[in-house]
């Protein structure tokens, strides 16, 4: 990273990373689940250009009601349901829902999350059935 | 210039969030506007590399962004259980209020 | 091509100062806890997202463009993480979000 690639320098960053591997070995601290990483490629690539498309547009919304002289907020907690199966999906729609400004995912449980909005509309619940889905298609790799 | 541009705006942003990091009444408040200067403080550090012409300044964005996720979970978990380490509660008797407690007198 | 790249970092950072700021006011003149959670959220990703291209676009394909895509991924990941670890210790404390007027019926929390 620092651009410099002399032996003695490469040297000490791969003796370091032995000796960092083989201590946490001897502590016995890996823990046994190996996560498989079973997400569809060419979904994943997509959901994240929808995602930036989503992000800009809410960006705007919230943007406006900060710079509103009235301001038009109406908070509300309400719950979402999540169809995905593994954790790292789920984990993916919770950050998705967080990172979109306006809404936030304040409790997860197994198979529904707390969301809570900003700017409340009645068709709030459905953009997030709509990422729901797209979500479950980059898991499972079918049609979004 | 460009980047004189971004280090005042930021600069700004960063007299913002202290107000409020002064004035936040609740914990929660603070946390998050602790958070929040730390964010703007990476891009901070990134714009100046650039404005005086030493993008080294990055790594050190780089290893600040790292501790400011880090700092923000270890001052959560301290509000939270009043113990930073591994500190075992019993399952049925984890302190929900952030009250101060002394550890013995709930273990 | 130079001027356009110049133009395009130049747009990119004053949009970055423009919600960098926006958030900051945000922060300032929301009312109570909960709301703020979201002015902080426009600058943690619209601001630091268009921050980190234009700067991207100013150093071009070098070590450090790698640096600064290196910052992007990591705070793209942490920063809604963070977010919701603060709203969820503030739920877990007692801290409840008011519920517009409108809204209360169907609220069940």
């Amino acid at each position: 990273m620092s651009g410099v690639y002399s032996p003695l320098i490469v040297g000490f960053g791969a003796m370091s990373a032995v000796i960092s591997v083989f201590v946490i070995h001897r502590m016995n601290v890996v823990d046994q689940d190996r996560i498989p990483l079973q997400l569809h490629p060419v979904r994943i690539v997509q959901y994240w250009l929808w995602l930036m498309g989503e992000i800009a547009k809410s960006n705007i919304a919230v943007t406006k009601a900060i710079l509103a002289r009235d301001m038009p907020i109406r908070q509300n907690l309400f719950k979402t349901n999540c169809s995905q199966k593994t954790e790292l999906a789920q984990v993916i729609f919770a950050n998705s829902i967080t990172l979109t400004p306006g809404t936030i995912t304040v409790e997860t449980e197994d198979d529904h999350f707390w969301v809570h909005a900003l700017c409340y509309s009645d068709d709030d619940p459905a953009a997030l059935d709509d990422m729901d889905a797209r979500v479950l298609a980059v898991e499972t790799g079918g049609k979004a | 210039m460009m980047f004189l541009v971004g280090a005042i705006g930021l600069f700004v942003s960063m007299v913002l969030v202290l107000v409020r990091l002064y004035s936040g009444p609740t914990l929660y408040d603070r946390v998050l506007a602790g958070s929040s200067f730390g964010t703007t403080t990476v891009l901070f550090i990134g714009v100046i590399g650039f404005l005086t012409g030493r993008p080294d300044f990055l790594d050190i964005a780089l290893l600040y962004a790292l501790i400011n996720f880090v700092g923000t979970i270890a001052v959560l978990k301290f509000f939270r259980y009043r113990a930073i380490g591994d500190h075992k509660w019993p399952r049925n008797q984890v302190p929900l209020d952030p009250s101060p407690q002394n550890p013995e007198d709930v273990a | 091509m130079t001027l356009l790249i110049d133009i395009l970092s130049w747009v990119c950072i004053l949009g970055g100062v423009f919600f960098t700021v926006v958030g900051g006011i945000g922060l300032l003149r929301f009312p109570d806890f909960w709301s703020r959670l979201h002015a902080v959220s426009v600058s943690d990703s619209a601001g630091m997202l268009l921050f980190i291209f234009g700067m991207c676009l100013q150093a071009g394909f070098t070590l450090v463009t790698v640096k600064l895509i290196l910052i992007g991924f990591f705070m793209f990941i942490t920063g809604p993480t963070a977010t919701h670890a603060i709203a969820n210790a503030a739920l877990v404390t007692g801290l409840r979000p008011p519920v517009a007027d409108d809204l209360k019926e169907d609220d069940a929390a």
